[in-house]
């Protein structure tokens, strides 16, 4: 294989990590734009997903189950999210700091609850036939590289996902309320929004796009009850990078991360790997600390 | 009223005494062991099962009449994953429990935590898990394998079977790294290749690069120590790129493969001492009885076994001694043949480490090992490899 071969793979492995980066954050960035809510149990909604996926694969086996899944996890994740919602968090609205550790506390709880339900050890998700092959290309400058079905699979969702939520913000009825809201709550309000349910919309569809986001990480990686950590300090990363709440500095984020730390990969090990991405972001934010996307909204005036 | 709660004090202290002196009277016929495993946090997975052996042996020996005469009573601690909390308690059950040697540990970041402990408190620990050498206490007995009766069997199976090229893949942490550092030595020794060495942190999830460099090294066989979950990971986005080189795992077992699934890692090797398919009338026993109590489909591993054959010589040297001094113990140890242990006949050397035979299995779609190869009779314990640590050794017990 090449030289430029393997800088063309790293380059599609950038792409493929960035769509899970930006599957994983976007919930996060969604309602932290909005409510100025971080959800330490936003993890927990990935993992949620994976066993969603699970039980899924168990009712409805063969090819076609993961695509079941997705809408599955889609609505449970969001379901789970609107209890948390209505049950804590809208409780906790004006107090970001209790909102916090109210979150962290959901999130121990529901990888309790994962661990007695399923077992301390993880469940089984595979992906179908039709998801585990490779187009490999076997002549030409780039012979010798393939391209695994699954992660170009991650990555249409990923775009697909992100297509459709940009069209949902900037185009229906309830995308413009979320927008006015994000922008100016007290005036959306006074001109007779319902900033309450707007808050539970944009909460729900959050951790929805988590669980199906969980899903497509249990194609990749382990479905038990910690997984959602291990996601979720990549996600708080791209959600600060990107510039807090933004979707498009979200994901031009998620690309930036995804192909910096693939790229210096060819070079390093995945452990030092991380510590440079880090020190990347550190110095990102040295000289722009607003993020890639500065957002500009009243929701985030002091 | 008052009449009635002055009998029931008078009841309770006459239920306080009666206990009190039965629990005197109990004390003067039993020997307090301390269980140390990780019942919670990520390793509990691993530790709740050999937890669960030691005991089974304990009880096992209490039913047979116990050790010298004595019931054992067993004091199980909470490692919870956490080195700090495993010295803390091992201090607490040597120290406050009063029991004469423990059994525990699995990481070896547990492990170098509970040491100091052992050695301050003129303890004895019997600790069940390969690991990767490089260390040399005499409060503690070794019994899982040193790298020589593991990772370098393996090696000489894939050198027999004509593999030439090795990848190296591991979590980042002393074990892997140490595992590594031995097996490069030896590789480049016989004159053969390493294709690359990889090191992914623990619980990583991302292999696309190690498994980009693993194409582009084109090597004939991958060495993998990755540790927990990553082995999820890793196996999923080997299968999902097509991969189909040979993997030789030195943390897999019957357990770990039965709940990755084992359509992904099935036809996967690994390298162990003992694995559940081992053909002899003692471990048909041992699982059996393990399987009664746990449940028909309860996986038996390599750790499990080393673990519970552990109790069993203790019980032995404490015979052989006539003695609970944890000195005269572990010299007793030091020789002693158990003929029919699950894993055959074993005995510790005097380096305090077991005499054991190197198995290669490879899983079959039931999650069991298949064993296709063992090593020539038992290999005796090496704790530092001539190559990377020459000049080094081990004597205790003479």
């Amino acid at each position: 294989m090449s030289e430029t071969a393997l800088v063309v793979g790293q380059v599609f492995n950038g792409f493929s990590l960035a769509s899970l980066f930006v599957l994983a954050a976007l919930g996060l960035a969604l309602s932290f734009g909005l409510m100025r809510v971080i959800n330490m149990a936003h993890g927990e909604m990935l993992m949620l997903g994976g066993y969603l996926a699970y039980l899924t694969l168990h009712i409805v086996p063969g090819p076609l189950g993961i695509i079941v899944a997705m809408p599955v996890a889609f609505v449970g994740a969001g379901l789970v999210g609107a209890i948390i919602e209505i049950g804590v968090i809208h409780r906790l609205s004006s107090r970001p700091l209790d909102t916090l550790l109210a979150t962290w506390g959901i999130s121990l709880i529901a990888q309790q609850a994962a661990r007695d339900l399923f077992g301390a050890i993880g469940v089984d998700v595979t992906a179908p036939l039709w998801l585990n092959n490779t187009l490999a290309i076997t002549a030409g400058p780039l012979a010798g590289l393939s391209f695994p079905t699954i992660r170009i699979f991650i990555i249409l969702i990923a775009v697909l996902v992100l297509a459709a939520l940009g069209a949902f913000l900037a185009r229906s009825r309830i995308g413009l309320l979320v927008r006015a809201v994000n922008q100016d709550r007290a005036m959306a309000a006074a001109t007779g929004i319902n900033a309450r349910q707007v808050d539970l919309m944009v909460f729900c569809l959050g951790t929805g796009i988590a669980g199906l986001a969980g899903v497509m990480l249990a194609l990749l990686g382990p479905v038990t009850p910690t997984v959602g950590q291990s996601y979720i300090v990549p996600a708080f990363l791209v959600v600060i990078l990107g510039g807090l709440g933004s979707l498009v500095g979200t994901t031009i984020a998620s690309l930036l991360t995804g192909l910096f730390s693939a790229l210096v990969q060819i070079f390093v090990d995945v452990s030092f790997a991380q510590v440079l991405m880090l020190l990347f972001v550190i110095a990102f934010l040295q000289f722009r600390p607003q993020g890639v996307i500065a957002v500009r909204s009243r929701a985030l005036d002091g | 009223m008052k009449l009635k709660t002055g009998h029931g004090a008078h009841l309770a202290t006459a239920l306080i005494a009666t206990t009190m002196l039965s629990s005197a009277a109990f004390a003067a016929d039993t020997v307090k062991v301390g269980v140390l495993q990780s019942l919670s946090g990520t390793m509990a997975i691993s530790e709740v099962t050999v937890k669960n052996a030691e005991v089974m042996a304990i009880d096992e020996i209490n039913a047979a009449g116990g050790v010298m005469g004595k019931k054992i009573e067993t004091v199980v601690e909470d490692g919870a994953s956490d080195p700090a909390i495993f010295a803390q308690k091992a201090t607490k059950l040597v120290q406050d429990n009063g029991v004469v040697t423990v059994f525990g540990g699995w990481t070896s970041a547990s492990r170098k935590a509970m040491l100091p402990v052992f050695q301050r408190l003129k303890s004895l620990l019997w600790y069940p898990v390969q690991f990767e050498g490089n260390e040399c206490s005499p409060n503690i007995m070794y019994s899982g394998a040193q790298p020589n009766q593991q990772i370098l069997p393996a090696l000489q199976w894939a050198e027999e079977k004509g593999y030439k090229s090795y990848f190296l893949i591991g979590s980042d942490y002393v074990f892997p790294r140490t595992a590594n550092l031995i097996l490069k030595k030896h590789i480049e020794h016989d004159k053969l290749k390493v294709a690359g060495e990889e090191y992914v942190p623990l619980g990583g999830t991302d292999f696309s690069a190690v498994i980009a460099k693993i194409q582009a090294s084109k090597p004939s066989i991958i060495f993998n120590t990755l540790n927990g979950d990553s082995n999820v990971s890793f196996f999923k986005q080997m299968a999902a790129s097509s991969n189909k080189l040979p993997v030789m795992s030195f943390s897999i077992g019957e357990q770990e493969a039965q709940a990755m699934g084992t359509s992904l890692v099935e036809g996967s090797y690994a390298a162990w001492n003992y694995f559940e398919s081992l053909d002899s009338a003692a471990n048909k026993k041992f699982v059996a009885a393990y399987q009664a109590k746990f449940g028909a489909g309860a996986a038996v591993t390599d750790p499990m076994v080393h673990g519970y054959v552990d109790v069993y010589i203790w019980k032995a040297a404490v015979e052989k001694a006539k003695s609970f001094d944890i000195d005269k113990v572990r010299k007793a140890a030091v020789g002693l043949v158990l003929a029919d242990s699950p894993m055959g006949s074993i005995k510790f050397a005097d380096n305090q480490s077991l005499y054991q035979t190197g198995y290669i299995g490879q899983l079959d779609p039931k999650g069991q090992f298949k064993i296709i190869w063992q090593s020539k009779g038992e290999i005796a314990p090496q704790p530092y490899d001539p190559l990377v640590f020459p000049g080094k050794s081990c004597k205790l017990s003479s």
